[in-house]
């Protein structure tokens, strides 16, 4: 048997079939959860993916928290279940207080979409273990609302923690620290680009890793995230879940190599 | 506007000339009334009944073994094999755009996108052929801040990526910008959907949005009128798009398709309620009986004329099998799309109002009272066809003869100007420069399938499953149209399909939106006439079918009209999505080779719109037949493998050409020019049928020798390499001539690629007064 991995479906949702296939690929089962059942169908990690959830009317990610899907979702992550929330997902994870700080306008004051470089702050988290090393990974950001803010002592507490997962970063892998750098795409503070929840089970990401999964979308470099949560979802599902059919190369070949 | 202001009779202030009343009587047998003219106007609308440019629309060329739907359907649709089928149309926006920019354009998109879902095929691009006027123009800033956010605002949320388009700055369209949107689906072929109303008994089913006051008219007071600048009188014609309920309507109509759920689809665009409907029943020669009372609206008060032509957005008609009515419903709830029985399949060819119900038959319940009643064919197929009267202008320039640039080209290079400044120029002003800016704020990769987007040529998309892609671009010639509008739709369409052979992928057919002016002035409709001659004769050259369009016509403002632009969209099929070429130079010591042969004429071109042309300077001519074998050289040197990048010579000439694929990869080149004639026609010129390609030094005679088998010119420019752009003027024509008369001309251009990369990458930012 397979790990399942849901894919939470929110009206307005437009990322996730392609966090399905960015699943598949990495040989899990992509499980998609419906926003307004709260069964989460006995998956061993959740993915909220990209798009307008409800529109993103009030306000990005505001109103997706208070969909009977995200009870559960929340119930899960206290469980200490795995939940990766990207772009739109991010959103609605900050909104629903699931990760530190929240996603404010672009610096820029519009829509941004291109491919940046990220960088990983520390490579044992469930999201990043199978990245290997701290490389360079080049996908695409699309977001109007991906300005990363916090106060101060709450940034200082998640690098203090550990809890920054990426940073931006110009394409040599230098961090893009200053919310001005030509490389920060969004003007977000110290560069966040993705943090973790204080369990470390918990995690948001502004970037498209899905969007990044094969050689012909040019870039390949977001599988390894993709694997990383499939790979640690596959260790918590226990011996019932193994990872299959993988076909990635390089560092996701070592992720997805491994089976619980 | 009120009676008591205004005394004109009803039908005028609906934009009914008398002539299309009397035409009306004739079809009715007598007198409509309010509702019926209502009806008849927006129905009888040029948007939405063609009745100028019918005649010359049915000259164009639309057969061909792969398409499976052609003009008059929603969408153009081709097979594309593995059981595969391509659905995509240009639709244009512009007098909305203009008074409302951002909601204009959002619902331009939304428009677009219901054109491809209700054929059955699952949008996957979006590409926006924009233009405005002088960009330094406060207003013109708004405007284009305002359509592409709207294009952004709706493409990104609905999840649709917006892969390419156009951006085009020139004066003429000052009072009056262009919006086209082109939008591309894919489908299983056996999903094909009709919008066809078949079988009566069967039930009509609006889903979607609530039907409100907005769009009132939208088609016939807007879209269909000489445009009077900026009329706040005319904001409540544009209608406001939700691009959320847009998406949950996708879902639902894709559901309903997929499990055969309806008998037939339809998008509620133009006229509403009552082209849905009439457009329906005429295409199965059934009637439809609409129950007023039925329809959900979302204002109190309407009347039912408003209830009838809104353009209220998100809206789909379904027929629908009584027994199947209940899943339906489900289906369109779940996904937050409320549906409702408005209507019965009747068969009596007839659209018929009804308030107070309607029996199971379609005839009106007891106590019931009928508000309307036409022939579906009055409304659609048998609308009035106007017979325009086309003259040309009283001076019509000649093109030039094909040989050696006419004297007054070998003039321009002496007017003090340095060959090297005129290209950053070119490469850096507003029309040249990369359109970044403007494409970030597009979501492009949405979907997962975007192999490259267009910032370097035509936009390609991987066909998930298989081994094959798509190519799709937007293009207009419209500088040569505006100087002979035969001439400049035939290189439009011949530059839209450059563009998507240089990639490697054959053309599948050609989708156009037609943007002309004031079809009641004789020059206008004969611009109209011959552009669809021009169309017609390149498609049928080239072998390409009109697999369906748009014309949009009273494109003239108080300032003037527009240049004529036949927008010309295209879709082409790459067998092999890894075996593409893209026009970035890649390796050092490659050859660059020229495809093709340049020709005389500079007008209409970007040179002459920066440097001033002579005005007895035409514009080049373009040879559909070398056309033909350029583009199926350069198909199979890319197929073959012979070349590594290409790029098509177009908008600024050969030296620009060189530039863009020097700054897209990054490495520069040394070429030498040999020069004829006059060097601005070399450099600058914008003959067609010319392509720049790289290639291996070791592949070089197999290229030659393709081209010779293709009877196309191949010549050795030079060598990739180094971080300058070196172009070399050689040859007769290169200093001597005007050097004899003592003329100072600089014979080289010698420019370092990161300043050429600037001057690009910074152009339209500073341009339009925005930060980077």
């Amino acid at each position: 048997m397979t790990v399942r991995v849901g894919v939470v479906v929110f009206p307005g949702s437009n990322c996730d079939a392609d966090a399905m296939h960015a699943l598949a690929l990495e040989g899990a089962e992509p499980v998609a959860l419906w926003h307004e059942s709260p069964e989460l169908l006995g998956v061993a990690g959740v993915i909220l993916p990209g798009g307008f959830s409800y529109g993103d009317y009030l306000r990005a990610g505001a109103l997706a928290r208070f969909s009977p899907v995200m009870r559960s979702v929340a119930d899960f992550a206290a469980a200490g279940g795995l939940v990766l929330g990207i772009c739109n997902g991010f959103q609605v994870l900050a909104e629903a207080g699931l990760v530190p700080g929240a996603l404010v306008r672009n610096r820029s004051l519009r829509f941004v979409c291109r491919e940046v470089t990220l960088v990983p702050e520390r490579l044992d988290s469930p999201f990043t273990i199978a990245v290997g090393e701290r490389r360079p990974l080049r996908m695409p950001v699309a977001h109007g609302e991906g300005c990363y803010v916090a106060d101060d002592a709450t940034l200082d507490a998640i690098e203090r923690d550990g809890r920054v997962l990426f940073r931006y970063s110009r394409p040599d892998g230098t961090p893009a620290i200053g919310p001005d750098d030509a490389a920060n795409p969004n003007g977000s503070l110290r560069g966040i680009a993705g943090v973790a929840n204080a369990g470390g089970n918990v995690a948001g990401l502004m970037p498209h890793p899905e969007r990044a999964t094969e050689g012909i979308l040019g870039s390949d470099d977001g599988r390894a995230i993709v694997a990383s949560l499939v790979r640690s979802a596959a260790a918590r599902a226990g011996g019932a879940a193994r990872v299959v059919g993988s076909t990635g190369a390089g560092p996701t070949q070592r992720a997805t190599g491994a089976t619980a | 506007m009120t009676a008591a202001r205004d005394p004109e009779p009803l039908h005028r202030r609906l934009g009914v000339s008398d002539d299309e009343l009397d035409a009306i009587v004739d079809r009715l047998g007598r007198a409509p009334n309010d509702l019926e003219l209502a009806m008849f106007s927006v129905m009888w609308s040029e948007h939405c009944s063609y009745k100028s440019s019918r005649p010359l629309l049915r000259t164009l060329p639309v057969g061909g073994g792969d398409v499976l739907a052609g003009p008059g359907e929603n969408a153009g649709i081709v097979r594309i094999g593995d059981g595969l089928a391509v659905a995509f149309k240009i639709e244009s926006h512009n007098h909305p755009s203009a008074v409302e920019p951002y909601q204009g354009a959002a619902t331009g998109v939304g428009g677009i996108l219901r054109d491809i879902f209700t054929m059955g095929a699952r949008p996957i691009a979006v590409l926006d052929a924009l233009r405005f006027g002088d960009p330094s123009d406060e207003r013109t800033r708004h405007l284009v801040r305002g359509v592409v956010g709207g294009v952004g605002g709706y493409g990104n949320c609905v999840g649709v990526p917006t892969i390419g388009g156009e951006l085009v700055f020139d004066p003429s369209y000052a009072g009056n910008p262009l919006v086209n949107v082109m939008a591309i689906g894919i489908m299983p072929e056996d999903r094909l959907t009709l919008a066809a109303a078949p079988g009566p008994g069967n039930l009509a089913v609006l889903f979607g949005s609530t039907t409100g006051r907005d769009g009132i008219g939208g088609a016939s007071v807007l879209a269909s009128a000489t445009f009077t600048d900026d009329d706040p009188s005319k904001r409540p014609s544009v209608q406001v798009g939700d691009p959320f309920a847009e998406k949950l309507l996708i879902e639902a109509s894709l559901e309903l398709v997929e499990r055969r759920l309806v008998a037939g689809l339809q998008d509620l665009g133009a006229a509403g309620i009552t082209c849905a409907v009439s457009e329906t029943a005429d295409r199965a020669g059934t009637g439809i009986a609409v129950d007023l009372d039925a329809i959900p609206r979302r204002e109190w008060g309407m009347l039912p004329f408003e209830v009838m032509i809104s353009e209220s957005q998100e809206r789909m008609l379904a027929i629908v099998e009584p027994r199947l009515l209940g899943d339906v419903v489900e289906v369109c709830e779940r996904w937050g799309a409320p549906a409702a029985v408005i209507g019965r399949v009747t068969a009596d060819g007839h659209v018929t109002v009804v308030t107070g119900g309607i029996a199971a038959d379609g005839s009106p319940a007891d106590g019931a009272a009928v508000l309307a009643r036409i022939p579906a064919s009055a409304l659609t197929s048998d609308a009035i066809v106007h017979a325009r009267r086309a003259e040309p202008p009283a001076r019509r320039r000649a093109a030039p003869a094909p040989g050696p640039a006419a004297e007054p080209d070998g003039d321009l290079p002496e007017r003090g100007m340095d060959p090297g400044a005129v290209l950053l120029a070119l490469v850096g002003g507003p029309n040249g420069a990369s359109r970044r800016w403007v494409w970030e704020q597009y979501d492009r990769h949405v979907q997962t399938s975007t192999v490259a987007d267009a910032t370097g040529g035509a936009a390609v998309l991987r066909i998930r499953g298989t081994r094959r892609g798509l190519v799709a671009t937007t293009d207009c010639a419209e500088g040569v149209s505006g100087l002979d509008p035969y001439l400049g739709a035939a290189m439009s369409v011949a530059e839209a399909t450059r563009n998507v052979s240089v990639t490697g992928a054959r053309p599948l057919g050609v989708t156009n939106c037609l943007n002309y002016g004031d079809p009641t002035r004789p020059e206008a409709f004969w611009q109209l006439r011959e552009g669809v001659r021009g169309l017609g004769d390149a498609c049928r050259a080239l072998g390409l079918p009109v697999t369906g369009g748009n014309v949009s016509l009273y494109n003239e403002s108080p300032r003037g009209a527009i240049l004529p632009t036949p927008e010309i969209g295209v879709v082409g099929l790459l067998e092999d999505v890894e075996r593409r070429a893209a026009p970035a130079f890649r390796r050092d010591g490659d050859a660059v080779v020229l495809l093709g042969r340049a020709g005389p004429g500079l007008g209409g071109s970007r040179y002459a719109a920066l440097a001033g042309a002579d005005p007895e300077d035409g514009p080049p001519t373009l040879d559909l037949a070398r056309e033909a074998a350029v583009q199926a050289c350069i198909r199979e040197a890319v197929a073959t493998g012979i070349v590594r990048s290409a790029q098509d010579v177009a908008a600024g000439g050969l030296a620009t050409a060189l530039a863009e694929c020097a700054i897209l990869g990054g490495i520069g080149a040394r070429v030498e020019v040999a020069v004829e004639g006059a060097p601005a026609v070399e450099l600058f010129g914008e003959s067609p049928s010319r392509i720049v390609a790289a290639c291996d030094p070791a592949d070089l005679d197999a290229l030659r020798v393709l081209a010779a088998a293709h009877g196309v010119p191949a010549e050795r420019l030079g060598t990739v390499g180094g971080d300058r752009l070196v172009i070399a003027l050689v040859g007769r024509g290169a200093t001597g001539a005007a050097e004899e008369r003592g003329a100072r001309v600089a014979d080289e251009v010698d420019i370092a690629v990161s300043d050429l990369a600037h001057a690009w990458e910074h152009g339209l930012p500073r341009a339009l007064g925005e930060d980077a």
